[in-house]
């Protein structure tokens, strides 16, 4: 059986190296690869406290599950808006490198 | 109480209305029509007060004082005061005289004003004044009657500026304002007094708290709350009556229009000091050290004035000291308690000073703006009937029987020679002050109708009085009689002489309602005045309080002697009066030459005295000047610009700063609003960490 802490680590660490990967990325797929990553890090946390907790005598735990659903369908639809946006942006300054993406600066 | 319904709000309502109508559309009126208005409103005002008097005669069916109360004005907690009208036998006199002398002056105004620009102004200051006065005097309680009280001094700012496009006109009036605001700082410190320790203002409240004298004692000796209360309404009275230390503003308000000078610098406002006091004549009998204040300002500023008054030139301020020396007198009276001699001289005192000033302004108008009386002399041929009122009126100031002024000033100093409150030392400044105000009012009567008139005389000399200069021909704008010749020299109109001839009437028969026993009479106006001096007096002073010499007299059982004493201090006074016409005859009139050698001689005094003792320099040195300069380097210059100034642009410096700071997290990169982001989550969770830990 492997325990909870494991599960939360791994989310932790899966979580962390989304936010690392969003901050020293340049190009706007990888930020997005690794908003997905972080989403993922989240839906492990989600999943492993459901399991944790129908083993620790909550009948119908099922929430964590219900949850992990919801944000797999808010981050499908956030993937389709997102790439819209990027091929967009791709198309009017014919780069994805967000450094230049920068029209909002004073 | 209310049992006749005599609408009291009617007396000073109606002069406001005047007031209102020639201020709002006055500008469009005719002169004729505004000088309708003015007189109709003064005239049925003044009507309504001798019908009101009348019918509230003491003996009629209506009990005095009657009060009339036609709402509420402030509440506040427990305390109110009342929309209330106060007639009682003192109010009486002070509405007659208010009104009537007003009405007259009005009349007067008409022909004097006729000239001058801002005529619908001036009969709208002047019935505003009345308003004002009349509610002073009529208002049963003392926040109404502050109301009065600030009115008039309003009033009075307006009309000294009258002429605002010269600046000592503009001036005169600021400092009759600020002045007297000094006053009336302490009077409101009195009147919150009275409001902490008796929860009212009225004055019937008040006075029958007093009635206790278990808990109010006379304050014989000490320095009690009574006193207090009392020496801050002096304080009050001293600014609006012009008593040492705040009459300096009085002789510079002598530049306001002569109308004016006569009728809210002589006859009315300035005694709103006296009748204050005499109103609180409860507070003040219970407060013998501050009786003994009262009289000794009074008397001081009566002979300090009186000698000022001998070395001026300008006419108007020959009368401005006149004044304030004659206002001493009345202070010195309600110094000793003797109230009723207060209001007695006031009364006959308003007759024959506004007679003076309107007089005096006939004069001026006479010879074409002149106000310089060594530019005066022998008129008396050319303007005989103003020769003749001015020269009742001189009798009459003097204090020689059987005119007005006699009476009044007589009963001041036999009261201050026999009242417990008196001394004979008061008394012997008094008939010295007596001689004096005989001496300077002939010596303006001479210098003005006798002797030779030469209207080019040239006043080259260096120590011309500031008043006197060229400017002031300007004050009175007869331009078209500029030829100043002989032949300009004319009579005043009928509808100025018409009052003067009144007034003079006046100044003959108004002292004899107070004949003493002693010449026959019946002193009917002290007996009449009794009441409202007596009848709040503890029982512990009732022998000294307000009762005159008979009262004394019957008292100590000496009637012979005291009858003897009072024919010697009468004759002192009317020889007093007579060796000042004497002497004024002597050096203005026998020999002209006299005068400039007695001043050569004592040169350093004269010139001090021309200087009117350099108080208003002392004042500036003493007071302004510090004042100024604290209130620009402290006030303006350091807690303005720099504290409040600079806490104001200090948040806008700040803002600023701070914000510019800010803006460079601003960046547009957006991998720092992400790291930002992390950040916050990181910090978030920090804290829910550190919660958890804590638990």
């Amino acid at each position: 059986m492997v325990p909870l802490s494991w599960y939360l680590t791994l989310s932790a660490v899966l979580f962390a190296l989304g936010i690392v990967g969003f901050l020293i990325k340049r190009n706007i797929i990888t930020i997005f690869m690794s908003i997905e990553l972080m989403l993922n890090a989240v839906n492990l946390s989600f999943v492993a406290f459901a399991r944790y907790w129908s083993e620790h005598g909550l009948k119908l735990a099922l929430s964590g599950h219900v949850f992990v659903f919801f944000v797999m369908v808010v981050a499908a639809a956030e993937a389709a808006v997102g790439l819209a946006i990027i091929i967009s942006v791709f198309r009017t300054r014919e780069t994805l490198n967000v450094d230049r993406v920068n029209l909002l600066k004073l | 109480m209310t049992d006749t319904n005599l609408n009291l709000w009617v007396i000073p309502v109606l002069p406001l209305i005047g007031a209102a109508i020639n201020g709002l559309f006055g500008r469009r009126f005719k002169n004729g029509m505004v000088s309708f208005v003015a007189l109709l409103f003064t005239a049925a005002s003044f009507g309504w007060a001798v019908w009101a008097v009348w019918s509230a005669w003491p003996g009629g069916s209506i009990t005095l004082p009657h009060v009339e109360t036609i709402g509420t004005w402030i509440t506040a907690g427990k305390f109110s005061a009342p929309f209330g009208f106060y007639l009682d036998q003192l109010s009486m006199v002070m509405v007659l005289v208010v009104t009537g002398i007003g009405f007259l002056i009005h009349i007067y105004s008409v022909g004097y004003m006729g000239h001058e620009g801002g005529y619908y102004r001036f009969f709208s200051y002047l019935n505003l004044f009345m308003f004002f006065m009349l509610t002073l005097v009529l208002a049963n309680n003392y926040l109404l009657m502050f109301v009065g009280w600030e009115g008039v001094g309003l009033a009075s700012y307006l009309l000294i500026g009258f002429y605002f496009l010269k600046d000592s006109a503009a001036n005169a009036g600021k400092k009759a304002f600020i002045v007297n605001r000094i006053g009336d700082f302490a009077f409101l410190i009195g009147i919150f007094l009275l409001i902490q320790n008796f929860g009212t203002l009225n004055f019937d409240g008040v006075f029958n708290a007093l009635g206790d004298s278990m808990k109010y004692p006379v304050e014989t000796g000490s320095w009690g709350l009574l006193t207090v209360i009392a020496l801050c309404l002096m304080v009050g009275a001293t600014g609006k009556s012009a008593q040492i230390p705040l009459y300096v503003w009085l002789p510079d308000a002598m530049e306001g229009p002569t109308p004016v000078s006569a009728l809210i610098h002589a006859a009315t406002m300035v005694t709103a000091g006296i009748y204050m006091i005499a109103r609180s004549n409860a507070i003040f009998s219970r407060a013998p050290n501050a009786l003994g204040v009262v009289a000794v300002i009074g008397c001081l500023t009566a002979i300090f004035a009186a000698t000022m008054g001998m070395a001026q030139t300008d006419i108007k301020r020959v009368l401005a000291y006149s004044t304030i020396s004659q206002l001493g007198f009345m202070f010195m009276a309600c110094g000793v308690a003797a109230y009723s001699a207060g209001i007695f001289h006031l009364m006959t005192h308003a007759f024959f000073k506004a007679l003076l000033f309107l007089g005096a302004g006939s004069v001026i108008h006479a010879i074409g703006g002149e106000q310089d009386m060594r530019r005066m002399g022998g008129l008396r041929k050319k303007i005989p009937w103003t020769f003749a009122v001015m020269t009742i009126a001189t009798i009459a100031i003097a204090g020689i029987p059987p005119l007005a002024g006699f009476f009044s000033k007589d009963e001041i100093l036999a009261q201050t020679f026999f009242s417990e409150h008196g001394s004979r030392v008061l008394w012997a400044v008094g008939v010295i002050t007596a001689a004096i105000t005989s001496f300077y009012m002939f010596r303006l009567w001479y210098m003005t109708f006798y002797g030779e008139y030469k209207p080019e005389r040239d006043l080259g000399d260096a120590h011309a009085a500031p008043a006197a200069a060229p400017g002031v021909t300007a004050d009175h704008g007869h331009d078209h009689n500029g030829d100043h010749g002989h032949g300009g020299v004319h009579e005043s109109p009928w509808v100025m002489l018409g009052p003067l001839v009144v007034l003079a009437i006046g100044s003959i028969v108004a002292g004899w309602v107070g004949m003493p026993a002693f010449l026959g009479g019946h002193n009917r106006f002290e007996h009449f005045l009794g009441p409202v001096m007596t009848s709040h007096i503890p029982a512990a002073a009732e022998n000294a309080e307000g009762a005159g010499p008979e009262t004394l007299r019957e008292k100590h059982g000496l009637e012979a002697e005291k009858s003897r004493e009072e024919w010697f201090l009468a004759g002192t006074s009317v020889f007093a009066a007579l060796l000042g016409w004497f002497f004024a005859g002597l050096l203005y009139k026998q020999r002209p030459e006299l005068p400039d050698r007695i001043t050569a001689k004592i040169h350093g005094l004269y010139l001090m005295v021309l200087h009117k003792y350099y108080v208003d320099e002392g004042y500036g040195l003493l007071f302004v000047k510090p004042l100024l300069a604290l209130s620009t380097v402290v006030f303006w210059k350091g807690i303005d610009q720099e504290v409040i100034d600079g806490m104001v642009n200090g948040a806008g410096t700040a803002s600023k700063k701070i914000g510019n700071e800010l803006r460079r997290m601003q960046s547009g990169n957006i991998r720092s609003y992400a790291a930002w982001v992390a950040v916050g989550g990181a910090v978030v969770i920090a804290y829910m960490v550190w919660l958890g830990v804590h638990k």
